[in-house]
């Protein structure tokens, strides 16, 4: 039963997947515009002059990229490639591949954003939870306001002022970057520590801003849990304080915190753009900017596909353990 | 030194409020023999569950205990620390919450939310003695064994009373508090479970306190009734008693609004409205209302006294 779930759900996935690459082929061949062709031009509008041959260049790049074909044959093709990972070459970085850039800039936007997501996640759920707990220690009152006000700053604002503090002023930190300019990525401690460094000031502030909002949603949720009847219930069972608060509280005030994590950890690579620009960050959200800014069709056609990808990934992975968190939600149903 | 189980001496709750606090118990008193079925009746915000909250020691804020004192046995509840109290609950008074239905704990099976309650009394069982005192339990309130391995939201509304039932039970409490149990149950089940609840009651020789509003289903359940009105006990004797011959005003409308068989004439109601709990003025909570009120009732409240043997009321004409 249980097998039958979780294929029908990743069949889902798949649709998704289906429906995202589809889009993705022929939304931008709607607008009639030719991405080669645009491109050699910008190229040679910039170099200062106008190449005779350049539509003999754009027909050979097109029969490199396939474009010279049928629709249906591109489409044939693309969905081809695409179930073998292959997101054509960067127009703007040949003969580089989509792939290899992402791939690329991906472990630095899941080790930033992903660590700080479930960091945030679980220090605010635990700090939210602690808050609504009238036997928690009462000093953890006076932490509300200051989550709330951090909660409500933007967060490229406190991105900013930290840098400006921490960076600049007092120059404890890094204010640019993954790693030192001048440092070769290899798998040392001291690279690793460089890397570290440097993503301090940009975790510190997603941390700070998103922990208030995890607390808070965890706090109300653990507001609404304890006036339930079977908090009454456990109390007048004679249970440990321990016992309630975890198995009857926080185990039923986490369950909409989950949906929330796995949405936020899929919205990761979406979220990255803002993040990595501020910090000069070398991931995924870097190189969206950038491909924008080059006029890189086939990059940010693979970026947006990513996203989506991870985006039902998420969803998937969230429809497998929901049953599992919350028995009311069976496996069988749907 | 006591023949009560339970001993309820001038209790008094209170519920904080900006406009003044709501006494939701005003000095009740009361004792529980053993073995005794003490129903518990009053209109919809009477105090019925504060009490019962309150024996227990789980008001919650803004609700506080003003004065009072609850014995069980020769124990002064009041005076026990938090650990003790913890470990009299269940061990030695149960209580079935209010709205039952959700009483149960979603996402534990039922096997699990009794686990809980064993393992925090220190109950230490091997996983056979374990599964044999689930069966066994369930069995006595008269369910299957599979029921174990189940959730809540697997089991209907009945089964979810008895499961609750089968909790309350499982460390053999000498007091059981039963609030409104089968408010939530279609006839036929409400009997079949107050049926199981006598049983059990029964066969653990535990007293019972029954909290409801249904007089024709206390007039068949319990030994002994009490009338709450206003947060305060305004009668308390003899189910027999009560029935033939009520001594407050308020229990005789109540008695008199019960449909009978031979009476064909309508039902009848008992005029005015509950007082809200904030502004009860001075005198008996019940003027009001009252038919046979005096001038004295205005301004004197009456206190609990025995008019006769195992028979107390709190009314200055009674
Ligand atoms: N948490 C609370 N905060 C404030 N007031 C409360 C609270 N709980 C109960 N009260 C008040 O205390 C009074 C008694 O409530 P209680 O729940 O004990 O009534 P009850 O007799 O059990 O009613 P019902 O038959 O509807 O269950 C009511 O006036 C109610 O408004
Ligand atoms: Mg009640």
């Amino acid at each position: 039963m249980h097998a039958v779930y979780i294929v029908k759900r990743f069949g889902v996935f798949l649709l998704i997947v289906w429906i995202a690459a589809t889009l993705n082929f022929f939304l931008p061949r709607l607008s009639g515009e030719d991405p080669v062709r645009t491109k050699l031009l910008e190229e040679a509008s910039l170099g200062g002059y106008v190449h005779a041959g350049i539509d003999n260049m754009v027909r050979e790049y097109q029969q490199r990229f396939g474009l010279d074909k049928p629709l249906w044959r591109q489409y044939l093709t693309y969905l081809g490639q695409i179930s073998h990972g292959d997101l054509n070459y960067s127009i703007a970085n040949y003969p580089r591949t989509v792939v290899g850039m992402i791939t690329e800039a991906l472990p630095w936007t899941i080790g930033l954003l992903g660590v700080t997501t479930l960091f945030s996640f679980a220090a605010g759920t635990i700090l939210g939870a602690l808050l609504a707990w009238p036997r928690a220690p009462y000093w953890m009152r006076w932490l509300m306001p200051p989550l709330w006000a951090l909660h409500a700053i933007p967060f490229f604002l406190l991105g900013l002022v930290l840098s400006w503090l921490l960076a600049f002023k007092l120059q404890w930190l890094p204010i640019f970057g993954g790693y030192s300019a001048g440092a070769t990525p290899a798998l040392s401690w001291g690279f690793v520590f460089d890397v570290l460094r440097h993503a301090v000031l940009p975790a510190l502030s997603i941390v700070l801003v998103s922990v208030g909002g995890w607390a808070l949603a965890m706090r109300g949720m653990m507001i609404t849990t304890m006036g339930e009847d079977y908090i009454t219930f456990a109390e007048a069972k004679g249970l440990h304080s321990a016992t309630i608060f975890t198995r009857y509280c926080i185990r039923n005030a986490i369950l909409p915190q989950t949906t929330g994590l796995a949405l936020a950890l899929g919205q990761i690579l979406s979220g990255a753009v803002l993040v990595e620009a501020i910090f000069g960050y070398p991931g995924i959200g870097a190189l969206l900017f950038q491909a924008i800014e080059e006029n890189d069709f086939f990059l940010i056609q693979g970026i947006v596909f990513t996203v989506i990808v991870a985006l039902g990934f998420a969803t998937f992975v969230l429809d497998v353990i929901y049953p599992w968190l919350d028995p009311r939600i069976s496996y069988s149903q749907s | 030194m006591s023949a009560s189980v339970l001993r309820v001496e001038r209790l008094r709750v209170a519920y904080d409020h900006p406009l003044g606090a709501v006494c939701a118990v005003d000095d009740v008193s009361f004792s529980l023999r053993p073995r005794e079925r003490f129903g518990l009746v009053g209109e919809s915000g009477s105090g019925k569950s504060t009490m019962a909250l309150a024996i227990l020691r789980l008001i919650k804020p803004p609700g506080h205990i003003e004065a009072g004192a609850v014995w069980f046995e020769d124990t002064a509840l009041f005076s026990l620390t938090d650990e003790a109290m913890r470990g009299l609950r269940l061990a030695s008074i149960a209580m079935v919450p209010q709205g039952s239905m959700n009483a149960l704990n979603p996402v534990l099976r039922i096997r699990e939310q009794i686990r809980d309650a064993l393992a925090d009394h220190r109950e230490r069982l091997s996983r056979r003695e374990f599964a044999a005192r689930v069966c066994e339990l369930l069995t006595q309130v008269g369910l299957p064994g599979e029921v174990a391995d189940k959730y809540p939201h697997e089991l209907s509304g009945g089964m979810k009373q008895r499961a609750c039932i089968a909790i309350a039970i499982a460390l053999r409490p000498k007091v059981i508090i039963a609030d409104e149990p089968t408010s939530a149950l279609d006839v036929v089940v409400q009997q079949q479970v107050m049926e199981t609840l006598g049983h059990v009651q029964a066969e653990l020789g535990a007293a019972l306190i029954l909290i409801g509003h249904d007089m024709g289903l206390m007039a068949q359940f319990v030994d002994r009734l009490g009338i709450m009105y206003a947060g305060r006990l305004v009668e308390a004797a003899p189910i027999g008693e009560i029935i033939s011959a009520p001594r407050h005003p308020y229990t005789r409308m109540l008695i008199d609004s019960l449909p009978s068989l031979e009476r064909k004439t309508g039902l009848r109601g008992i005029p005015g409205l509950a007082p809200l709990m904030r502004d009860l003025r001075s005198g008996c909570a019940f003027h009001p209302r009252c038919r046979v009120a005096e001038a004295g009732c205005r301004t004197r409240k009456p206190a609990m006294r025995d008019i006769a043997d195992d028979i107390s009321v709190a009314c200055h004409r009674a």
